[in-house]
């Protein structure tokens, strides 16, 4: 069945089963591998992705369900690592084998579109992805610093 | 970083863009000439400058998370006094004279890439920086000592000429090959020591890093496959047609002692596999069970196994000196301590993508042996070594699991059968389910104590499978006689005690397992620094001042000295606070850690602070070791709390992150991280902060609550973790 998804700002089309993963259609239909697969049951986000700014886990959500929703993957973020979230991640040298970073990204944007500098205690409650190579500390940090730079380019503005 | 999927595309891309390789004799030669194995005139080359500048490290070292491959170029660039902006990171090709020259092998284990690299890369650095300074003065008509170097480019003083590197390569290709460059003094480092930012992250925090999963070759089929869930067992009879009837679905194939289906789709060959109801021969399956197999072990500690007799004694000495010790002791203490099968849970599950023909095999691969991979490929399908091309891509996560060779050959086999490229695919559950586990162990210490409370003897009753039976296929199963020293791991003998005798059992479950990020260290440092604690206990002595007392003078007492200081040690602790202590020695480096907790009246544990001091030498990048420790400490959390693999009649009862958990970003305290540098080569990095994290997290269990913690997880014991940021 042809179905038509928009991601990033582009629409595509992908020949697949109603019930494929949003996962799977990213990645094999359309190559855009940045987004992982780790668990398939919707518990280590690396598979994150927003839909309508929301942030989803796309391997247990079916691509029939997405309709005319927007689909923002990593590669959607910057094309060269500009982004503040992007920059304050390198900053904090936070990856490290970096399966599980596509994820967190898309999980701390959306963090920091709802609450554009979070404390702790809303940093813990947004991120529940998995990091097996235990990075989690530096990217409490890099959120911080990524809140700590857009807060500073408004400040600016104002 | 450049490690893409398309490796004979990236090649003929590589030479068109030119460049020439700067071939240097590694230094790994001495180790070569030892061996035989290297002809004279073998070349190692490290680094590639191209015409654009463009300055490429060929590293042998898979990028697990690990960051070495910046870590060792910098040491190139540090003695060939390279501009840091020009260096690019590449996988080497799988060829002898990239193998690293610790073990003789294109591999990647025991904290080894930088360790045993340093000085080989030191000297090539500099071996090059003295053939382009000839170059050099050759063409300028100067003398060398004139010439200078800086940031990639070569400077005449007098003249205040001056030219790029990538002018001078073409000139060094006559150069003779200096035997002994002069290295760069300490304080004249350049990149060594520094804290420079990894090469590799840029394309981790944009989606365009490519992991094995991620390779993507012409006409690639996709595979993905269920193992017999009972370790041992055999495919008996297999209906295709289910699988058949799906869309996309083209193969459905009896490996064995596994069913794969190929489709167009990874989604669509699953659910064909969901399809399939394959029915298994057990009967030479295992039949183990966790509770029965660990009483095994517990009644193996209790028989005398094989001694472990150190290189430089006999068993006679072993035992005279640990019966005159036992003889001298005023009191003893006996203690089983009991671990279980633990899985590596790389977040990127196991795959392969291979590409067999009929005289050649092409694999791309995250793999931490590349190649024990090429060979056991070329065995396989009956091809010289040379027939079998290894494409190393970035890896989600390794910790020893990668060492590993079944995923590479599940899909060299898939793809000769189906006549096509394939991608193979684990799913989680078998990546949970089909493990080399971390084995499950029973340590029984025994120690006799002078009249000042101290250890003079300590005996060591070790029961486990044997990694050697296991791993890469049982290729070193000679190893493990007449005792299994994978299992042995080390003795604590950087603690004052007069005699040690170990001795090992080995006791099959039939579950496969192998190398887990510290290897031994994951099960005998939380016996031994728990065993220690219990005799600072016994003695009325503080945990801290007593391991200060048994330690001699030197790296270890050192790092312990150092995280009391930073854990503020002496200052006294709220109620229902405690601290605790641990150290070892591991792959040449110190390490010691303190954990701050406070446990509330149902159990629920928050941790308040981990401390953790390591001594590696010479520290290389120290941002990025203070990373690896980090993540060690985390990676041992997770084991410490959590982490059981649990064998019912043969198979794995966990299937993925829900029962196998990891700790959470909420979780994590404050984590201080401390770096000395007691010796001026590097030490392992990678595995070291695991071995200490456990005994120091129930030592300082035992602080705030009397509770004395000998077999983990502690989840088993009754405790949760609390998020570390919230009241308790």
């Amino acid at each position: 069945m042809l179905i038509s998804i928009s991601v990033n700002g582009v629409s595509h089309s992908a020949d697949v089963e109603p019930q494929t993963p949003l996962l799977w259609v990213l990645r094999d239909n359309l190559g855009l591998t940045g987004t992982k697969y780790g668990c398939g049951i919707g518990i280590c986000g690396a598979c994150s992705v927003q839909i309508d700014g929301k942030l989803q886990r796309s391997c247990t959500i079916a691509v029939s369900e997405i309709g005319d929703a927007s689909v923002a993957t990593i590669e959607g973020l910057s094309a060269h690592s500009r982004y503040p979230l992007q920059k304050a991640w390198i900053a904090e040298q936070v990856p490290q084998c970096g399966y599980c970073q596509s994820g967190m990204l898309m999980a701390a944007d959306a963090l920091l579109k709802q609450i554009p500098s979070p404390n702790d205690e809303q940093i813990d409650a947004a991120i529940s992805n998995l990091c097996r190579c235990g990075t989690y500390s530096r990217i409490r940090l890099a959120i911080k610093r990524a809140a700590r730079v857009r807060g500073e380019r408004h400040g600016a503005t104002v | 970083m450049s490690l893409t999927n398309t490796g004979r595309r990236l090649f003929l891309k590589r030479v068109a863009a030119g460049g020439l390789l700067i071939a240097i004799p590694g230094a790994a030669k001495e180790f070569a000439a030892a061996t035989g194995k290297f002809s004279s005139t073998e070349l190692r080359g490290w680094i590639r400058i191209g015409s654009d500048g463009i300055v490429t490290f060929l590293s042998n070292t898979s990028e697990l998370g690990q960051g070495t491959g910046t870590a060792l170029a910098q040491i190139i660039a540090n003695e060939l006094d390279l501009d840091w902006n020009t260096v690019r990171i590449e996988m080497a090709p799988i060829e002898a004279r990239y193998f690293n020259p610790g073990w003789d092998e294109y591999a990647t284990f025991g904290s080894g890439g930088v360790a045993n690299q340093f000085a080989p890369l030191r000297k090539a650095g500099a071996q090059a920086r003295e053939m382009l300074v000839s170059a050099a003065a050759r063409q300028w008509g100067v003398s060398p000592d004139e010439c200078d170097t800086k940031a990639g480019v070569m400077w005449h003083q007098p003249s205040g000429r001056s030219s790029q590197y990538a002018q001078l390569v073409q000139l060094t290709a006559d150069q003779p090959v200096p035997e002994n460059p002069r290295l760069k003094p300490r304080e004249h480092w350049s990149h060594i020591g520094k804290s420079l930012a990894r090469l590799d992250l840029p394309a981790k925090v944009d989606g365009g890093a490519i992991y094995g999963i991620d390779v993507r070759v012409p006409d690639m089929l996709l595979a993905t496959i269920m193992q017999c869930p009972q370790f041992g067992g055999r495919v008996r009879s297999l209906d295709a047609r289910p699988a058949l009837a799906k869309p996309g679905v083209l193969h459905v194939m009896d490996l064995g002692d596994a069913v794969a289906v190929v489709a167009d789709s990874f989604w669509r060959a699953r659910q064909g596999l969901d399809a399939l109801q394959p029915q298994w021969d057990l009967s030479q399956a295992s039949t183990h069970s966790t509770p029965q197999y660990m009483g095994m072990l517990h009644e193996a500690v209790r028989q005398d196994g094989a001694l472990y007799v150190p290189s430089s004694s006999s068993s006679e000495q072993v035992l005279d000196a640990y019966d005159k010790a036992m003889r001298s002791s005023v009191d003893m203490l006996d203690q089983d301590f009991s671990v279980p099968f633990l899985g590596h849970a790389t977040m990127e599950p196991m795959n392969a993508t291979a590409h067999v023909t009929a005289h050649s095999a092409e694999l791309w691969l995250p793999t931490q042996s590349q190649s024990a991979t090429q060979a056991a490929v070329a065995k396989a399908l009956g091809m010289p070594a040379s027939a079998v091309t290894v494409h190393t891509t970035l890896a989600g996560g390794g910790f020893g699991r990668r060492e590993e060779l079944d995923f590479a050959l599940q899909a060299a086999q898939i793809s000769k059968r189906c006549g096509a490229a394939v991608k193979l695919i684990w799913s989680r559950e078998e990546d949970t389910r089909h493990d080399y586990y971390r084995p499950a162990a029973v340590v029984r210490l025994r120690a006799g104590v002078d009249q000042h409370g101290m250890p003079v003897a300590l005996r060591i009753d070790s029961a486990c499978e044997s990694l050697y039976e296991y791993t890469h296929l049982g290729e070193f199963r000679a190893d493990a006689k007449p005792v299994d020293t994978s299992a042995v791991g080390k003795l604590p003998n950087y603690y004052q005690i007069t005699a040690i005798q170990m001795r090992v059992t080995s006791v099959d479950a039939g579950v496969p397992v192998g190398f887990w990020r510290s290897v031994a260290s994951s099960q005998n440092v939380f016996a031994y620094e728990s065993l220690i604690d219990m005799l600072a206990h016994r003695a009325g002595r503080d945990p801290y001042a007593y391991r200060h007392a048994l330690l001699p003078v030197g790296r270890e007492q050192a790092v312990l000295d150092k995280v009391a200081d930073m854990a503020h040690w002496q200052k006294a602790l709220p109620q229902g606070h405690g601290r605790g202590i641990a150290l070892c020695r591991a792959n040449g480096s110190s390490i010691a850690t303190v954990v701050e907790l406070s446990v509330n009246a149902e159990a629920g544990v928050k941790l308040h602070k981990i401390c953790t001091v390591i001594d590696c030498g010479v520290a290389v990048n120290p941002q990025n070791i203070r990373a690896q420790i980090e993540g060690g400490v985390i990676f041992a959390l997770s084991a410490a709390f959590y982490g059981e693999i649990t064998i019912q009649d043969g198979a794995v009862l966990q299937s993925n992150f829900h029962d196998y958990r990891l700790v959470n970003l909420a979780d994590i305290p404050v984590i201080e991280v401390a770096i000395v540098e007691g010796a001026d080569t590097p030490t392992g990095v990678g595995e070291e902060a695991v071995g200490p994290l456990a005994p120091a997290l129930t030592n300082a269990l035992f602080a705030a609550t009397g509770q004395r913690i000998t077999s983990l997880p502690l989840s088993r014991a009754g405790f949760n973790l609390l998020a570390a940021r919230t009241p308790v």
